[in-house]
């Protein structure tokens, strides 16, 4: 069988760089101790965002997706940041609201499917204000992998012969084993990424519920991470029943209590997304004045998520999510 | 008049490509309507998936995201996307439906850019699961209206690969041997496509619909089926169904 050999090279850029020992360097670094890692959301982007970071969130399009943390990044003005858009919906057109990427690793952006385009995100790209290297969800998912796997590249066997490649920053390779043509992409270590689940402990065991998506490999692949939970439970509870958790502590950087983390998003079990509220941002995202009042209402005058979410209906509001996740009506409805 | 909209007539089109047992890998809107009237009909044990990580729900109502809570409702399983894409990548899906903004006579799909990719006219969302479904999935349809402006010459960028540039490329490309555009499935025909060259093919027109307005509405040369016929309305059952069961609030059939 013949050597391994780079037939084709895409002309898309690596934003995080692939190689495995500088990434051993950092984590050699990284504390393992058990220590108790709770604190408020704003310390915790204060202290682990940093401007020109690599960044991730968890969850798929708005599904447990950290909004109260990308609302938060947004507030205190980061920039410059490289962000994976690995079917990135409403948290793609708030970072956008708040300008703070400049590089984009896109396999599903611009859009919120099934609800349509976001103007927003639409114009962020046209008016060319990032970079764009093109990839796909399984590709993108695929890199985290390889960087959990601490190698710096993965094989796959797709985009082969689209543009999806020629815009990507993959390299298409013969496979030395078979004689098949293969593609393979660049690890991607993020810098820090952002996870929202049902239930941690205060050192960063975590537990949540229905798809995980990317997020077991997210987190294991990034240098930092923060936690944002619906509730903080007892250790005892984690070691009661350890089969339950999918992100152990040594990975956690910061573990945040925000109940409604997610909203207006969708959070498995919990509470449903607010559409209505995600119909008024897709509409008052076409116009520059009324846009600029309501992220000013919205997200920069807000203390917190709580602020915001009390600005949106509230409990009434939280109430009525909660009964729509779980289908449940009411006698007359 | 028919007693029914074209989105109806696609959505029933899709279903009946379904067969009982098979696997499809679906996303929201028409694709996953289609999936749903066929388990509810034709094929109780197709098993839907979707690749966030949603494993046979039993769908209580129409997804709004293929990674939210009703993709997973009463499900078999709440897995990552990579347990959908590698089961894919290991060739146990065997349908896909995808859709884009642009389509060619070899089925590759544009849902990038219109325009120059670096300076578009317009920007899409890009490939999110599709690149990797039409890669994986052994036979990928399209249920998409048609017009010229979307059935084109040339896509302005391919997003998802359909038989590439025709004949032998695709399996010359070193995507997965076997796989490869099947069915299109528009308000006005069913298609599929040549066997040697891999161009598209009308099989049927749909009820009410001529070849010249086929042809008129398509922006290339369009092969036609010795045995062209007619695609079969859709039946009282399957509307009464899709209507009352899967779409009560017409987001989907209402865009027909």
């Amino acid at each position: 069988m013949e050597d391994l050999e780079v037939l084709k090279t895409g002309q898309g850029q690596v934003f995080a760089d692939p190689d495995p020992d500088k990434a051993r360097a950092f984590f050699r670094g990284k504390t393992r101790r058990m220590d108790n890692k709770l604190m408020p959301l704003k310390e915790a982007v204060a202290e682990f965002v940093k401007d020109g970071d690599y960044l991730v969130v968890g969850g798929f399009g708005a599904n447990r997706t950290p909004m109260a943390a990308v609302h938060e990044i947004v507030r205190q003005g980061r920039k410059k940041m490289a962000f994976a858009g690995h079917t990135s919906t409403h948290d793609m057109q708030v970072l956008c609201a708040g300008e703070v990427f400049d590089r984009l690793d896109v396999a599903y952006v611009v859009g919120l499917e099934a609800r349509g385009l976001s103007y927003c995100s639409r114009k962020y790209l046209e008016d060319r204000k990032t970079v764009v290297n093109e990839d796909t969800n399984y590709g993108l998912a695929l890199r985290f992998q390889a960087a959990a796997m601490g190698v710096p590249f993965i094989p796959v066997r797709n985009v082969m012969g689209t543009d999806t490649f020629q815009y990507g920053c993959g390299k298409e390779i013969r496979c030395p084993f078979t004689g098949k043509k293969l593609v393979i992409k660049p690890a991607i270590y993020p810098d820090i990424s952002i996870i929202h689940v049902h239930e941690s402990d205060v050192y960063g065991n975590c537990r949540f519920k229905g798809i995980t998506v990317s997020d077991l490999d997210v987190a294991k692949a990034s240098k930092r991470v923060i936690i944002t939970a619906e509730r903080i439970i007892p250790t005892e509870d984690i070691r009661r029943d350890p089969s339950q958790t999918l992100i152990p502590f040594y990975l956690v950087d910061a573990v945040c209590e925000v109940p409604f983390g997610a909203y207006p998003g969708n959070m498995p079990y919990e509470y449903f997304s607010d559409e209505e509220h995600l119909r008024e941002w897709m509409t008052v995202e076409r116009d520059p004045e009324l846009f600029k009042a309501f992220l000013q209402k919205n997200i920069y005058s807000c203390a917190d998520h709580g602020e915001y979410i009390a600005k949106n209906g509230g409990e009434a509001r939280k109430l009525a999510l909660r009964r729509q996740e779980l289908l449940i009506k009411g006698r007359n409805q | 008049m028919a007693d029914y909209n074209t989105m109806e007539m696609m959505i029933v089109a899709a279903a009946r490509e379904l067969e009982d047992g098979a696997t499809v890998a679906v996303g929201t809107g028409a694709p996953c309507a289609a999936a749903m009237l066929a388990q509810k009909t034709t094929s109780p044990n197709l098993v839907i998936l979707f690749e966030a990580g949603g494993v046979n729900p039993r769908l209580p109502e129409m997804p709004i995201s293929v990674g939210d809570s009703r993709t997973t409702w009463e499900a078999v399983k709440a897995g990552s996307m990579n347990d959908i894409m590698e089961t894919c990548a290991r060739g146990m899906v065997d349908y896909t439906f995808l859709g884009g903004a642009q389509i060619d006579k070899y089925g590759n799909l544009n849902s990038t850019a219109i325009g120059d990719h670096d300076n578009p006219k317009v920007r899409l969302p890009g490939s999110g699961g599709a690149n990797d479904f039409a890669s994986f999935c052994w036979r990928t349809m399209v249920i998409t209206p048609q017009d010229s402006r979307r059935f084109v010459e040339k896509v302005d960028y391919i997003t998802t690969p359909g038989w590439l540039e025709g004949g032998e490329s695709r399996a010359e490309s070193g995507l997965p041997l076997g796989t490869g555009p099947y069915r299109i499935i528009t308000n006005m025909a069913l298609m599929g496509f040549d066997e040697e060259t891999k161009r598209m093919k009308v099989l049927s027109l749909n009820p009410g619909y001529s070849r010249k307005d086929v042809q008129d509405n398509c922006g290339f040369e369009l092969l036609w089926a010795d045995d062209l016929g007619e695609t079969l309305p859709p039946g009282k059952e399957e509307l009464a169904i899709l209507r009352d069961q899967i779409d009560p609030f017409r987001y989907v059939i209402g865009r027909g």
